[in-house]
């Protein structure tokens, strides 16, 4: 059953994912991790890889079982799956980059309710064959990590003066310690947001002339 | 952390460390449910009740997978506990003011992901509060959301009557205005931040 893959439609899926739904810019889901945790590019990764890890596992095995969930109590099963993940990646990150865990504190056992994986897994997974359901939630990972290093190096930039910890501006650099403090992150994004609004207003103006 | 008092915990929780404008919890349910005052309120307060549960039931399990050295079950065992949770205000509420729960819509289901609803139960175990700072600090929580969502939904229902420019309108305009509430909840830090 799993082999109809259509490789044209399984690239397109993964585009979508990453440009045309990308998650934190077009669709404004899962937010709560992509202000907290972006105060640095490193962290913005660290979270962003962690959310595709758990995506991936979980729409690939929630697509596996879709026959056998019934479906009134599918969504207690989508967030038990989900929050196995989760548990695993808590401790992989515990063992492999102790700064990390210590950055990202109790964002990465939240990352079981960021909307993003729980939407994939009803919208999509679901309904589809794992290996659609793979491809999906790559791309949905990726276009998400993407959305969060934008956010977070340009919050580093400004607020730190730096990206990956390396200076960037020389000493007389004076940092704009706002941008890596709580409203900084609510300003970047509505930044953020406000230039794609932007370009898609423009796109359409010159569709319409 | 143990000097602290449990008033001190509560104002702290609702104003300098408030949950959805210094630590970006329950930020879905802040940008979707604040349109209108008459939403925002009772949003509020069904949010405040589950976190409120949550926190106690979060207690319990803690103490007894503690107990057997099961720790690693933590989070599934709070999922589940909020869950019913949700389900239990879903019900109550649907019994005593339909015309509410018809407003909610969808977003009531969704506390069950919302992650202050969690933030309060991870947290309180992060930060090993005892029994009486927990129901300290999920009061704060919540009387902290409930104040962001009321503030923001005040603000923007003036804002509807504004005029504005067209690229302006939506969730950019939402965050610019919690940065600048965001802003404004930072005069507060002088009366200490929890961490």
């Amino acid at each position: 059953m799993s082999s109809q893959p259509l490789q044209a439609s399984n690239m397109e899926q993964l585009l979508e994912g990453i440009w045309k739904q990308n998650p934190v810019f077009v669709m404004a889901l899962g937010m709560c991790p992509a202000l907290a945790v972006t105060v640095s590019a490193f962290n913005a990764l660290g979270m962003g890889l962690a959310t595709t890890f758990v995506l991936i596992c979980s729409c690939t095995l929630i697509s596996m079982l879709r026959r056998f969930i019934p479906r009134e109590v599918r969504i207690a099963t989508y967030i038990v799956i989900i929050a196995t993940f989760v548990t695993l990646v808590d401790y992989i990150i515990q063992a492999v980059s102790l700064a990390l865990y210590e950055a990202l504190g109790a964002f990465i056992q939240l990352i079981v309710v960021n909307c993003i994986i729980l939407g994939r897994a009803e919208a999509h997974a679901a309904k589809n064959p794992p290996l659609s359901a793979m491809v999906n939630a790559l791309g949905m990972g990726i276009g998400f990590t993407i959305g969060l290093f934008a956010l977070g190096s340009v919050r580093e930039i400004l607020g730190a003066g730096k990206l990956f910890g390396l200076s960037l501006f020389g000493e007389h650099f004076q940092p704009w310690v706002v941008m890596v403090l709580p409203p900084g992150g609510f300003f970047v994004l509505g930044l953020w947001l406000l230039f794609f609004a932007w370009l898609a207003k423009r796109k359409e103006a010159q569709h319409g002339a | 952390m143990e000097h602290e008092t449990l008033g001190q915990i509560f104002i702290i929780t609702v104003l300098s460390s408030n949950f959805v404008l210094a630590m970006f919890l329950g930020l879905c349910p802040f940008l979707g449910v604040s349109g209108k005052l008459e939403t925002a309120v009772p949003m509020g307060i069904a949010t405040s009740f589950v976190m409120l549960v949550a926190s106690l039931c979060s207690y319990a399990l803690n103490e007894l997978l503690t107990r057997f050295d099961l720790e690693f079950l933590r989070l599934i065992a709070y999922i589940a506990v909020i869950a019913s949770a949700v389900q239990l205000v879903e019900m109550v509420m649907k019994k005593f003011s339909p015309a509410l729960f018809r407003a909610l819509g969808i977003y009531l289901p969704l506390i069950t992901t919302n992650c202050a609803v969690l933030g309060v139960a991870l947290f309180q175990t992060a930060r090993g509060y005892d029994f009486g700072q927990s129901v300290a600090f999920s009061l704060g929580g919540g009387v902290g959301f409930s104040l962001a969502l009321i503030l923001m939904a005040g603000v923007r229902e003036r804002l509807n009557l504004s005029n504005l420019p067209g690229v302006m309108h939506g969730t950019a305009l939402s965050l610019m205005l919690a940065g600048l509430l965001s802003l404004a909840f930072m005069g507060f830090g002088g009366i200490g931040v929890a961490r």
